[in-house]
């Protein structure tokens, strides 16, 4: 709890960057559109003012400065734009509405889950294999940590362009991308998990002379339960990350990815600005809500330090 | 002002500690003078303030009443002009230096010229004979030699004060027999005065040429007892009537101070 | 059929051989640590070439390994300009900027106990957001050349790297602390002395997360305007091509470029951080 002063702290910095950084982004495009409005404008061709900073532009028209936070087709728009331009697709319209953030977001978010459950699932199994098969361990062990550092995210979009070829559309081929992105987490990090109890607890096991699955189902499950957590949390996030990067340029209609694409392409940068935080608030209630269960689960399993 | 051969000179010294359980006194009304070249231990039982009274002489905890100056300076003071060197339960070596390495750190933060590092990191590690140890790792020495090391590093830049918190502490009997031989004869050729904080009755008596006794709530000196012992002791004085008789005082002191319970 | 009975067979056998290799008693030979993944991903390329010569896959839809190694070959100068551009200009200066970026901020954020606890809890935050998807916007204000793909990597890796390095540098014991105090150290000889050193772990775990990162970051931006060279630009032309055997050169040398970076840096931490558990 000491902490909120802190991060407000830190919240506030960020904004007030934000903020400055509004006027000179926009002074370029003000200056011009004031001129165009009849207003004096110095310098006052658009040539001699494409020689000069933003900053030093707005020195020379103090005036045109809060017409920056306002401009309606900004480089960077203002906070509080992007503040009105969110409640306003998300509360102010129907959720059925094209233009509803609430819709988009449930477009993404859907397939998000669907893939995390089935990536989640499947890599717990495969852990499991990996763990008590020696065959697996070695020869998938090897290639699961590899494809971590294989910029696979990338190809997304790709892959949606394939399965549409192959007449596969809708909630399943953003599913297979989100399932796959979860899925090496996971196991990595129950692998981890389920190799975690010490030498001396499973000989403990061995002097009552427990059956396999006794060992797995008392002690092997749940001292993995903390490395899952931290890997559900990952999977998660990365999840949402990839259905994202697969909306983007797919020509997709709707989700997160293709409303920050729409905003751009049509010269609505509010849109896409909305989009990208509505996309940060979707990751962060995700994340949280992942913390919250595995915050009440571990203390249930009275291994929470606090 | 202190008489010049007082090296630690401590009056009515108090600390209190304050947390959620109300306020803790760790140390109350401590009297207590250590001249140059002896060797004090401090012994007791846990939360008699031992170690705290040893952190005030360090500088690494704030008396909150008396007073007390190390060679005759605040302990501030003292500590910013590198007058003790000071010796930790675990050794707390840096694993990423080799053992010369980490004998060289005080060295280089002390700005000694480098010309010097190599003759003081032989000598140094010469006395506590672990001479061609230099360009191993810490963990590639086993707990005793470590600790060695560490006191190794305590002694690098010539302080004549030694202060050393329990440093045997998580040793076998074993080791800690030789340790504490090695000890007394790096003290003999080096006369440093060493003030040493223990919770072995034994060793308290075997190294000490003066034995603290403390007690708990609060914490609190209950004897001082000046070892008759002479300066040369092998291992085996500890099974001489004179020693057993020393032990047994510590031991009554111990327990008069565990009879306020 | 006999193509996909042989994939049958050359499955079983590879298994086969695996199991021999990983319960025999030689399983724990280093070289016999490598053969075992290596086997099996041989088995699966060959399997696939199989399959897809027995189904007659549509390449459009899945090319075979063969075609794609032909394409490695004969594209050669071309996925090589592509890599030049969107790894060595793109994600390489991204990385170095957003590293230098972070540990600035970090050693900043260190000297104040205050800024410390504001910005570990909202750097791991912005960490686990979407932030590729601000590449649109970065390559609308920087143009459509490798500085905005820069820019967009730097951001992307700036996080981690902050989060693990603020906390590594708060990773250090109070009697490693204590010790400094009893030579009367000052700030700077801490930091250089104790503190960074201890922290390189923590350090080096952003860096590796940052090395995929950067790698994602460079491709994915180039969707969204880029030059007529860049590996993001070859994937996406390709695709309009139904080159298909292209777009899967490109990921071979992507992942290479990935694991290479990653090795790059987990060698370096290996050199570094010797002296941790985790490495000897």
């Amino acid at each position: 709890m000491k902490s909120v002063l802190p991060v407000l702290t830190v919240i506030a910095a960020i904004l007030g960057i934000w903020l400055l950084a509004v006027i000179p982004m926009n002074m370029h495009l003000v200056a011009d559109q004031a001129q165009r409005d009849g207003a004096v404008v110095q310098p006052e061709t658009p040539a001699a003012r494409q020689g000069l900073s933003g900053a030093a532009l707005a020195v020379r028209n103090p005036a045109l400065i809060p017409l920056t936070y306002s401009f309606k087709r900004p480089r960077l728009p203002s906070p509080q734009q992007v503040a009105g331009e969110m409640y306003e697709t998300i509360f102010a319209k129907k959720i059925t509405s094209k233009r509803s953030l609430v819709y988009h977001g449930w477009v993404t978010l859907a397939p998000t889950l669907l893939g995390f459950a089935i990536g989640t699932g499947l890599g717990i199994l495969l852990a499991v294999g990996i763990v008590y098969s020696r065959v697996m361990d070695r020869s998938v062990m090897p290639w699961a940590i590899v494809s971590q550092t294989i910029p696979i995210l990338a190809l997304a979009p790709m892959v949606i362009v394939v399965m549409g070829s192959m007449g596969i559309q809708g909630l399943f081929p953003k599913s297979l991308i989100a399932a796959y992105l979860s899925f090496f987490p996971v196991v990595v990090g129950m692998v981890k998990g389920l190799r975690s109890p010490s030498a001396m607890q499973l000989d403990l096991l061995r002097t009552y002379n427990a059956t396999g699955s006794q060992g797995f189902w008392t002690l092997r499950l749940p001292a993995s339960a903390p490395y899952l957590f931290a890997s559900l949390k990952i999977g998660v996030s990365a999840s949402l990350v990839g259905t994202i990067v697969a909306e983007l340029p797919t020509g997709a209609r709707a989700g997160f990815g293709a409303r920050m694409l729409v905003g751009d392409q049509y010269g609505q940068p509010l849109v896409s600005w909305a989009a990208l935080f509505a996309a940060a608030l979707t990751a962060a209630a995700l994340v949280g809500l992942f913390s919250a269960i595995e915050r009440i689960t571990l203390r249930r399993m009275g291994m929470a330090a606090a | 002002m202190s008489e010049p051969q007082s090296v630690i000179s401590a009056r009515n010294l108090d600390l209190t500690f304050q947390t959620n359980d109300g306020p803790v006194h760790a140390l109350k009304g401590v009297d207590l003078d250590i001249r140059q070249g002896e060797f004090v231990s401090f012994i007791g039982p846990s939360g008699c303030g031992k170690t705290t009274f040893l952190r005030v002489m360090a500088d690494l905890e704030q008396p909150t009443g008396g007073e007390i100056t190390v060679n005759g300076v605040s302990p501030r003071e003292a500590r910013e002009a590198r007058a003790y060197g000071y010796v930790f339960q675990a050794a707390g070596l840096y694993p990423w230096r080799t053992i010369g390495g980490n004998i060289r750190l005080p060295l280089e933060i002390m700005g000694v010229p480098k010309a010097e590092h190599a003759e003081r990191v032989a000598r140094v590690l010469e006395l506590v004979e672990l001479a061609g140890f230099e360009k191993k790792f810490p963990w590639q020495l086993s707990g005793g030699m470590q600790q060695r090391a560490s006191i190794a590093r305590a002694l690098s830049f010539n302080a004549d004060l030694l202060l050393m918190d329990e440093p045997f502490g998580a040793l076998d009997e074993i080791v800690r027999d030789h340790l504490n031989e090695q000890l007394l004869k790096l003290w003999d050729r080096t006369g440093k005065t060493i003030a040493f904080v223990t919770h072995s009755i034994p060793e308290a008596v075997y190294l000490s040429t003066k034995i603290v006794v403390m007690s708990p709530r609060p914490g609190r000196i209950t004897d001082v007892i000046e070892s008759p012992l002479p300066k040369e002791r092998p291992l085996e004085i500890r099974e001489s009537a004179e020693f057993l008789e020393i032990a047994h005082r510590v031991r009554e002191g111990l327990r008069a101070g565990h009879a306020d319970d | 059929m006999m193509y996909i009975i042989a994939a049958v067979l050359i499955w079983v056998a590879g298994w086969w051989l695996n199991v021999r290799l990983a319960n025999g008693a030689t399983s724990d030979r280093m070289a016999v640590k490598f053969m075992i993944p290596a086997i099996f991903g041989l088995t699966i390329v060959i399997v696939w070439e199989l399959l897809v010569r027995g189904f007659e896959v549509n390449p459009v839809i899945l090319p075979a390994p063969s075609s794609v190694l032909l394409r490695l070959v004969d594209e050669g100068p071309i996925l090589w300009a592509d890599f030049r551009q969107t790894i060595l200009k793109g994600a390489v200066s991204g990385y170095v900027i957003g590293t230098v970026a972070a540990f600035v901020v970090a050693i900043i954020a260190d000297r104040s106990d205050f800024l410390t606890r504001g910005i570990l809890p909202v750097g791991s935050f912005m960490a686990a957001l979407p932030i590729v998807g601000t590449a649109p916007i970065f390559v609308k204000w920087l143009g459509s050349d490798w500085e905005s793909k820069a820019a967009v990597v730097a951001v992307m890796v700036f996080f981690p790297i902050l989060v693990n390095t603020v906390a590594g540098l708060k990773d250090t014991s109070g009697m490693q602390r204590d010790l400094m105090r009893t030579y009367a150290a000052g700030y700077w000889q801490t930091l250089f002395k104790l503190r960074l050193p201890s922290a390189a772990p923590f350090i080096f775990n952003g860096l590796k997360i940052g090395t995929t990162l950067a790698l994602i970051g460079a491709i994915v931006a180039e969707f969204f305007g880029s030059p007529t060279v860049g590996m993001g630009f070859r994937i996406s032309t390709s695709f309009g091509q139904l080159a298909l055997d292209m777009v899967w050169a490109e990921i071979v040398v992507a992942a290479l470029a990935g694991s290479a970076f990653y090795g790059a840096m987990t060698w370096m931490e290996k050199r570094v951080t010797f002296w941790h558990p985790s490495q000897r």
